[in-house]
């Protein structure tokens, strides 16, 4: 049992992050229908921010908790600013042009990225301080969970209900949905469109720096080509959610980390990929839309 | 909109103007970069480096590119309020040169005989390339069957890529088939893992049929890692024999020249096949699935079984460029498999023009090539790569040469006029 609960709450936090990306992935499809591909790639900068800032800190011989606060601030900061810029440079001009157009773009700014991390830094893995603080946690979950891992978990939590709010009660998030919906009409309604593209990107791209900051935290190394498999985990989450929902999301995402935990804990961890992938298959078939996301007919 | 590009066309940007934006556009940029470009941290050893310099590159580098982008953004968006919306903004005239006979028979003369000296003008490494280019043509080609005309987003197409190689290593290895046995059982295993992929994913529309394919690209490769009976796992299978030529025996440079003439004539019959199946029943059956899945179907269409032609189709051309990549590196392993070669194929489709030809061979040549000869560079090549295909996009999206639409003109009424 206790072998159950422990794979449970890894697939938990494994399930946590992929959602804090597959929603960043899940938002800019929900707008603008574009698969992200350097998606994964702020999250690795977000990562490699966080390390950079972190060890500048502590060179200075800051305290933890303040090394760690700041260190996620500057890191979801600046991969905010790097989304907002591979927006504006790479798909805004590309908004009226052939559907495929802008996922080509995308794809060669992925590559773009990864290796301006390269050439800027380093190839290797580099090993990523435990920046999260020992939690006092009562006795019964020492040796199940870690302090990082509730640490994830509560975060992702809180993010998900602010981000619940965002979208459902603010007038920003209105905006966002009325653009998801149909996007000359929300321009004829007066909805700045370009500045809501913006805002999701925005939000997206702090999501996954956040991520990155708390996986590299749990795994303890990065390395720059780090983005593309969390990137394709997480986009296999928004899709098993249904891609545009947000509660989506978080659903493919625990339901994919889950997956992953328990097919290594009782089969083998050579396969984990592969099943993760399957139940992907698997789930389209019967739901080719996505658990949660409509099947409405096609816009013309 | 209209008053709107009015007042942007009225207020010509003055030249300080310009500059002032692109220092500010520089001074962003070196903000941006700062923390990943300036600063290097050694973890282990606790060293904090700080390299000013390349930050001061930085700047000076986008202040440059910066007034380029921007003029060339104006002159990008000139164009199209010149052109309107109706018609995208095609080359000069580049449809017209195109078709010309008097442009393109000497054209077409001089690439033949181009093609045939080739290998004899070049190094043995050169011709190594341009086999690789010309295998990504046939790849191209394939793939252009069902991203290009049937509208099918695959982005596993290198799954059965891995097929047709490893088909043809492991019925080397275990039955001792030789080149020319397999190419065609290549060719077969590629179409049958098409359908295999086809029937599950025939409901599923757009990009969920992307990340599907993508799922299953992964599995297979994933399979053929750890699966170490199989397929010896990551350690590959080595020592594939090349093509052989009635059993002659040949030396390394003649038997690339060998291949390379194989590959050409690979390509030809592609080009050929492809060209006659768009114009066909079952092409024109594509076309329509790709414009309206529902008008299709009213026609008469069936959508599964044009679907699974497609696929199958599209396939059979992965699996014979498989077993040819096998016969040419001699040596295979999982790695040559991964998600990034199917985005590569995928952006030739994309970056040639969907559904054209000639746009595929030129765009396979250049994103191969490139990378090639980019090595000057050396290690700033995949950087360049990376941007080059963002820039290609953003200044041609509907890709270098663009599809022509079938159209029938009633010449008569033009006459009347």
């Amino acid at each position: 049992m206790d072998y159950f609960l422990e794979l449970f709450l890894s697939g938990l936090t494994r399930g946590s992050i992929y959602a804090l990306i597959a929603l960043g992935y899940t938002m800019v499809y929900g707008i603008i229908e574009l698969i992200n591909i350097a998606h994964g790639e702020i999250y690795m900068m977000g990562a490699f921010t966080a390390l950079i800032t972190a060890s500048v800190l502590n060179a200075y011989g800051l305290g933890r908790l303040s090394v760690l606060i700041l260190a996620t601030l500057v890191a979801v900061t600046y991969s905010a600013a790097y989304g907002f810029t591979v927006e504006k440079i790479a798909y805004k001009p590309l908004r009226s042009a052939p559907r495929l157009s802008p996922l080509i773009s995308a794809i060669g700014m992925s590559i773009f990225l990864q290796n301006y991390v390269l050439l800027t830094q380093t190839s290797d893995f580099l090993p990523f301080p435990s920046l999260i603080p020992e939690l006092p946690l009562p006795s019964q979950l020492t040796g199940i969970i870690s302090s990082t891992e509730v640490v994830i978990v509560l975060t992702t939590a809180l993010i998900m209900v602010l981000l619940f709010l965002l979208i459902n009660h603010t007038r920003i998030g209105k905006a966002m949905r009325a653009t998801a919906q149909d996007r000359t009409m929300a321009m004829l309604v007066g909805v700045d469109v370009n500045r809501v593209i913006s805002i999701t990107f925005v939000i997206g791209s702090s999501l996954a720096a956040l991520g990155g900051v708390m996986i590299a935290s749990h795994i303890g190394q990065i390395n720059f080509f780090m983005g593309f498999v969390a990137g394709i985990k997480a986009f296999t989450a928004a899709v098993l959610g249904g891609i545009g929902s947000i509660p989506g999301a978080v659903l493919g995402g625990l339901i994919l980390g889950w997956t992953e935990s328990f097919a290594t804990g009782y089969v083998s961890s050579d396969y984990e990929d592969v099943f993760a992938f399957c139940l992907l298959v698997l789930i389209l078939i019967f739901r080719p839309a996505g658990l949660l996301g409509k099947s409405a007919p096609r816009k013309a | 909109m209209i008053p709107l590009t009015l007042m942007e066309q009225a207020k010509k940007p003055l030249m300080t103007a310009a500059i002032k934006k692109a220092f500010l556009t520089a001074l962003c940029f070196m903000l941006l970069t700062f923390p990943l470009l300036v600063i290097r941290v050694n973890t282990t050893e606790n060293i904090i480096e700080w390299r000013w310099k390349s930050l001061l590159y930085m700047g000076m580098g986008s202040f440059f590119l910066s007034l380029l982008w921007r003029y060339l953004m104006e002159r990008r968006e000139a164009g199209g309020a010149v052109t309107g919306k109706q018609r995208p903004s095609h080359g000069p005239g580049m449809e017209k040169v195109l078709h010309d006979p008097r442009f393109t028979r000497p054209a077409l003369l001089f690439v033949a005989c181009f093609a045939l000296v080739f290998p004899f003008l070049f190094s043995t490494y050169e011709v190594n390339i341009m086999i690789s280019a010309l295998t990504y043509v046939v790849l191209g080609l394939g793939l252009n069957i069902v991203v290009g005309l049937a509208g099918l987003l695959d982005l596993g197409y290198v799954a059965f890529y891995a097929v047709g190689a490893y088909g043809y290593a492991l019925l080397n290895y275990h039955f001792g088939l030789g080149f020319w046995t397999v190419l065609p059982i290549g060719a077969v295993l590629g179409a049958t893992f098409g359908i295999l992929l086809g029937f599950p994913v025939l409901r599923l529309r757009g990009d969920y049929l992307a990340i599907v394919t993508l799922g299953f690209g992964e599995i297979v490769r994933l399979i053929l890692e750890n699966w170490n009976e199989l397929s010896f796992g990551p350690s590959g299978i080595a020592n594939i024999p090349r093509p052989g030529f009635f059993g002659m025996v040949m030396d390394l440079r003649s038997v690339t020249i060998y291949l390379y003439f194989i590959v050409i004539a690979m390509c030809l019959f592609t080009m050929l096949v492809v060209s006659r199946l768009r114009d066909s029943r079952i092409g024109r059956a594509w076309i329509a699935l790709r414009e309206d899945e529902v008008a299709c179907q009213a026609m008469g269409i069936d959508k599964t079984k044009t679907k699974l032609r497609a696929f199958a189709l599209g396939a059979t051309w992965a699996g014979m460029g498989g077993v040819i990549f096998a016969a040419r590196t001699t040596f295979i392993n999982p790695a040559s498999f991964t998600f990034m070669e199917s985005a590569m194929i995928l952006a030739i489709v994309v970056m040639g023009g969907m559904g054209s030809i000639w746009g595929v061979v030129l765009a396979a040549f250049i994103l191969i090539l490139l990378p090639e000869y980019l090595r000057a560079f050396s290690e700033y090549r995949m950087l360049l790569f990376g941007a080059t295909m963002v820039v290609a996009m953003v200044f041609r999206p509907q890709g270098l040469i663009s599809k022509v639409h079938r159209t029938y003109e009633f010449k008569g009424l033009e006459k009347q006029r």
